[in-house]
């Protein structure tokens, strides 16, 4: 019994830190998808190239691991702002296929370039040493990291919730996920708002990616491997809206690491069904709205 | 060349129809040596076929076409391994076995559009990936299945090792799937289903059934591509976890955008000049190959949507207006 | 006789947003009758419950006598209603005969065949061709509807809905973005059509509506204002305060 419980502990802790990494990386996707309609499924690309912008900050560089974070946010959210003003922009009005196609082929392109540029192995991580080691509490022990990842996402997350709550970012955003149409005749100027927008959720996958290399290897198959359950945060969750991947990341996040670690020859079995009965009983997804 | 199918649309068999089989007869002359991948990219026509049907003509995108195709493949395999290597039930039973879960799959999923659909075919298809994965006993798992043999076509023709037998059989059963395919995309079924694609709302203001055409159309697609997996298993005699991968469906997209979509040839010219360049390319530098087919994607997608045939055609008609 | 096309005490909400408030209303056989009222009336959403397109909150719809509420589009467009929308919906990327031939073989039957080429159902295409010709579009067969002028696309939409035969035409402002100089076409195709076919007409082009319908309904804020022949909307005082404003003293 004490044994069940403490594996229960610490299949909810590192179902948390997960949870809250992919939360992270798949926040900016639903907004994205919400607000523009754009179905990118290259998202996990600005993921992994956070994750590689701080290691090889920390490990070239020896810049120190709060910088680093900082120079894998912004330097991937610059990067996506380039892309999205010169190629993404362009598809808006397009079909679904062909955002499909342009994303499918950003994807490769950043694969090669990964793979060209750091090989085909996962990078190793280095955690700063005052992360490093156990924390003591409740009577057990956490890894400080990941006890640092939940309390820094929990942060994040509440920041960017009041920004879309409270600012004048916010409340367009919110208008043009529900009434583009109108958002546009009131004269919000959607291509900034889009622009700014897109950068910002790059700029979290940015952050997941570069704060959870612990947890999501970072790879160049990265983009590949992960989109399926960065499309089931989003899709469970419910397009444009902040709360329903949140429920559905953190969901996931428990969920997968309970199957691994108590029925590992089911593997992601559960999540998959799962999904598939949520959209087709909610396909606009949990939280999102009906139409 | 582009096959609109339609009323006022003429369904003959044109000349330059006759090309590719001209080439393929060409081909097993002129290139013996190479026959293993013509045979290869002859199976890669039928499931590009398949996927052109539902998604050039159907509009239907997906991103899990591979779970029909390797239910074909698994189930070609099982019973060459366990009843009978008779060839042509093996096709049979493939075709059967992916257009039966096509139609299951396509009943509950169809009733959904957009992402949710997207993520649907996904997700179907990660989840037969982990059933082969798991089902060791049956599939053999990560191992692949193979230690079976199939046995002389008609009981005619047997299987050599230079894959001669091979090359000609998928030719006759890609013959057949093109005729197929052909008749359907001409026929009014064929018609209905780009009415589907072009405008859904007003399908369903003249009284057309969307739902069970989208349906049936998927069912067809999920057999087609179920058949060209079950001679994938069948010429190489082994099959492997990635008939059922994500990766496949993707190149697959890949293959058929290249070629042309919507355009029946498209699904001829894609996977062999993509097949031939990576088997030319591909082992060497595969970095650069794989950088190569992502930016040939991002330019078909911002400058030339109809593919090589588009261009092709493009070509063709400025031509006409310059002469 | 039953009407042709009956609603009663027909009601929809949005939320707390009422669309349309128990709207009772018959649209006799052969008739030609239009509904009218300003923007935001609920007409479409009217047009819409008709269909089947949207359900109604309560109320009940009947077509020819038959109870069609519980029906779906495709049950009620076997049953004779055929519609045509306010914004072109039409299969812009293929020809004009084909959009009408699409409608044509799903009346027939035809359209679930997939063996003989399209062409050869010599019956469909012919009564395709007559029909464009009847409507002045036979030049037009072979073009693609995207790039006819928006004039003619109105006229296609049209062509399409009469390819499925209907007993009730709903039209859904068919003169909308149509110039002026040309909306008599639109009214030569309506008046040449049969007699025996009722159909109900939403249109805001005053012109057009009182030259064609023998009745009309008035609808505001989602309800039935007033009915009546075209004479008595116009003394209607109150009519001309809510919609007909100054543009039609």
């Amino acid at each position: 019994m004490q044994d069940f419980l403490s594996s229960l502990v610490m299949v909810a802790f590192h179902g948390l830190a997960y949870g809250m990494i992919l939360y992270l990386i798949s926040v900016g996707l639903s907004v994205t998808m919400g607000l523009m309609g754009f179905v990118n499924l290259a998202h996990g690309v600005f993921a992994m190239a956070g994750g590689y912008m701080m290691l090889s900050a920390m490990s070239r560089l020896d810049v120190p691991f709060p910088l680093a974070i900082v120079i894998a946010f912004c330097a991937v959210a610059l990067a996506s702002m380039v892309l999205e003003r010169f190629l993404y922009s362009r598809l808006y009005s397009a079909g679904e296929l062909e955002q499909v196609l342009f994303t499918i082929g950003l994807i490769f392109m950043s694969v090669a370039v990964a793979r060209l540029v750091y090989g085909p192995l996962p990078q190793p991580v280095h955690i700063p040493g005052y992360l490093k080691g156990q924390l003591h509490f409740l009577g057990r022990d956490f890894p400080t990291y990941r006890v640092f990842l939940i309390v820094f996402s929990v942060s994040l997350v509440a920041l960017l919730w009041f920004g879309v709550e409270r600012t004048r970012w916010g409340a367009m955003v919110r208008a043009t996920v529900d009434y583009r149409a109108m958002a546009q005749s009131v004269g919000i100027n959607t291509s900034r708002l889009f622009t700014l927008t897109f950068a910002l959720g790059s700029g979290l996958a940015a952050l997941g990616g570069a704060l959870g290399a612990e947890i999501i290897a970072v790879e160049p198959t990265y983009p590949f491997e992960h989109l399926v359950f960065f499309l089931i945060v989003v899709a469970v969750g419910g397009l444009g809206s902040l709360r329903g991947p949140f429920v559905a990341a953190l969901l996931i996040g428990v969920a997968d690491t309970a199957c691994k670690y108590w029925i590992p020859e089911f593997g992601a079995f559960f999540i998959y069904i799962a999904t598939i009965a949520v959209l087709l009983l909610r396909p606009e997804g949990l939280f999102g709205k009906a139409t | 060349m582009t096959h609109a199918g339609g009323y006022i649309a003429d369904a003959r068999i044109r000349a330059a129809e006759w090309l590719p089989w001209v080439f393929a007869a060409l081909c097993y002359f002129a290139a013996p040596s190479y026959l293993t991948l013509g045979s290869y990219i002859l199976t890669m026509i039928i499931f590009a076929l398949s996927l052109d049907l539902i998604l050039g003509y159907g509009g239907i995108i997906t991103l899990g076409h591979s779970a029909y195709f390797g239910t074909g493949a698994y189930v070609a395999g099982i019973l060459a391994l366990r009843l009978t290597g008779e060839p042509l039930l093996g096709l049979l039973a493939g075709t059967l076995g992916a257009g039966l879960l096509g139609l299951f799959t396509g009943l509950v999923i169809l009733r959904t559009r957009g992402l949710a659909l997207l993520m649907l075919t996904l997700a179907i298809t990660s989840l037969c990936y982990e059933v082969a994965n798991r089902a060791t006993r049956l599939t053999g798992g990560a191992d692949g299945l193979g230690g079976f043999s199939i046995r002389p076509i008609l009981g005619l023709f047997s299987f050599d090792m230079f894959g001669k037998t091979a090359y000609l059989y998928c030719l006759v059963i890609l013959f057949a799937s093109w005729w197929l395919v052909r008749r359907l995309v001409y026929s009014p079924f064929g018609a209905s289903l780009t009415g589907v694609r072009e405008n859904n709302v007003r399908m369903h203001a003249i009284g057309a059934p969307v739902y069970q055409r989208r349906v049936v159309a998927y069912t067809i697609s999920a057999a087609l591509a179920g058949l060209a997996g079950a001679l994938l298993t069948q010429t190489t005699q082994f099959v492997g976890l990635n008939v059922l991968g994500f990766e496949l469906s993707g190149e697959l997209i890949v293959m058929l955008v290249l070629g042309g979509v919507g355009r029946i040839y498209g699904a001829f010219v894609g996977p062999l000049v993509y097949l031939v360049a990576q088997d030319y390319l591909a082992k060497r530098f595969p970095e650069y190959w794989y950088f190569g087919i992502g930016a040939m994607l991002v330019l078909v997608v911002m400058f030339a949507r109809g593919g090589i045939l588009g261009i092709i055609d493009a070509g063709i008609a400025r031509l006409r207006r310059g002469s | 006789m039953p009407a042709a096309l009956e609603t009663r005490r027909l009601c929809k909400s949005f939320g707390a947003l009422m669309v349309a408030d128990q709207i009772s209303f018959r649209l006799e056989s052969g008739a030609r009758h239009a509904l009218i009222g300003p923007n935001g009336a609920g007409k479409t959403t009217f047009v819409n419950m008709l269909t089947g397109r949207f359900s109604p909150t309560s109320g009940a719809i009947l077509l020819g006598g038959e109870d069609v509420t519980a029906l779906g589009q495709l049950a009620r467009v076997k049953r004779g209603l055929a519609r045509t929308f306010q914004i072109n919906t039409l299969f812009r990327n293929v020809s004009v005969v084909d959009n009408v031939a699409f409608a044509v073989a799903e009346r027939e039957g035809v359209a679930r065949r997939m063996f003989r080429p399209a062409g050869s159902y010599h019956a469909v295409v012919d009564e395709s061709m007559a029909l464009l010709d009847t409507l002045g579009l036979a030049q037009d067969a072979r073009a693609v509807v995207a790039g006819l002028p928006y004039g003619k696309q109105r006229l296609v939409e049209i062509a399409v809905a009469l390819g499925l035969r209907p007993r009730v035409l709903l039209l859904d402002e068919p003169a909308a973005g149509v110039p002026t100089s040309e909306s008599h076409r639109i009214l030569d195709v309506l008046d040449a059509l049969p007699k025996d076919m009722s159909i109900l007409i939403i249109e805001h082009d005053m012109d057009l509506v009182f030259r064609f319908a023998q009745r009309i309904t008035v609808l505001a804020q989602g309800a039935v204002f007033l009915e009546g022949t075209p004479a008595e909307i116009a003394a209607d005082k109150r009519v001309r305060e809510v919609y007909l404003g100054e543009r039609h003293v």
